[in-house]
């Protein structure tokens, strides 16, 4: 018997890990797109977690769409990250200040 | 003796081991890597969960797209990997902090007290004859059909956006233009050149 509270600490793990490996890697755009993905990883665990739960299909519909406009993001931000390298040739987030923002 | 609780914690921490390499390792290959790694489990994590369906467009779509595509633009980018390091120490404890805390609070909010299995029960087992697909399906093209369809206009976008971001088009590039073709005249490709005619000569001489 697994309880619904250990998927949930899981996906709460998975979700602190990302936001710590956002932190500690803050100049490299790659780990970023991964960490991120990394937390949609975790929150789609808490939907398909509750989804079973309750006997509700819904939360797996969510899912599917989180992984489809996951797989859009992570397409376009790889696209601006080629871009971004071809024109700076770093991708160094600390580089990126032409807009003096 | 149960096994579901030994997979799933045998997973679990696979899982959070490989999230643990993703965010850690110095070479973004092996990040990637471990992404995949992490993946892969949490498929089976879901397949656990009756998800299967979702489980298997998690193989194939983020393992067999969307890893490859980073793993494309990760060895294809030339990039030196020193500059990008640095801060990773000076910024480890304070990243640590705030995860450790986020963690606490979570555990506080989605605890057994609230979550545990005297509230919510073992959760739904289907027999052999249940079909995730058909499940979802049934709903997915019914209750959620424009969602779906938006999913769809959203990926065009993203099609579109992914192309018209990284096309160049380099000016020593030689390529046809179709109209050009089709609209040529033919005083454009036929020139009359007027000239003496020749004499006839015999062969034999």
């Amino acid at each position: 018997m697994i309880a619904l509270s250990e998927f949930l600490i899981l996906g709460a793990l998975l979700f602190c890990l990302s936001v710590a490996g956002i932190f500690i890697n803050r100049k490299n755009v790659i780990i970023l797109l991964m960490a991120i993905e990394l937390m949609l990883l975790s929150v789609n665990m808490n939907f398909i977690a509750f989804s079973h739960y309750l006997g509700d299909v819904s939360g797996q519909v969510f899912v599917f769409f989180i992984l489809t406009v996951a797989a859009a993001e992570a397409a376009i931000g790889l696209a601006i990250l080629v871009v971004l390298f071809r024109n700076r040739r770093t991708i160094n987030v600390n580089n990126l200040d032409s807009l003096k923002g | 003796m149960n096994i579901e609780p030994i997979i799933f914690y045998f997973f679990s921490a696979i899982l959070v081991a490989a999230s643990a390499a993703v965010i850690t390792v110095r070479n973004p290959v092996h990040a990637a890597l471990s992404l995949v790694l992490a993946f892969f489990t949490s498929a089976i994590i879901w397949v656990l969960l009756e998800a299967e369906f979702l489980a298997i467009t998690l193989v194939l779509v983020y393992v067999g797209a969307v890893m490859v595509l980073f793993l494309f633009v990760v060895m294809m980018l030339d990039i030196n990997l020193v500059p990008l390091r640095e801060g990773f120490i000076r910024y480890l404890p304070v990243g640590a902090l705030v995860a450790i805390i986020m963690f606490v609070e979570m555990v506080i909010v989605v605890g057994s007290n609230r979550f545990g299995l005297d509230v919510f029960g073992a959760g739904m087992k289907h027999g052999p004859d249940y079909s995730n697909t058909k499940e979802l399906g049934s709903v997915l093209y019914t209750v959620y059909v424009y969602p779906f369809e938006i999913a769809a206009a959203i990926l065009l976008v993203a099609i579109i956006a992914a192309i018209a971001l990284t096309m160049r088009r380099r000016p020593a590039t030689k390529f046809q233009d179709p109209s050009k073709q089709v609209l040529v005249k033919r005083n454009e490709r036929v020139r009359m050149v007027k000239m003496a005619a020749e004499n006839k000569t015999t062969p034999n001489e």
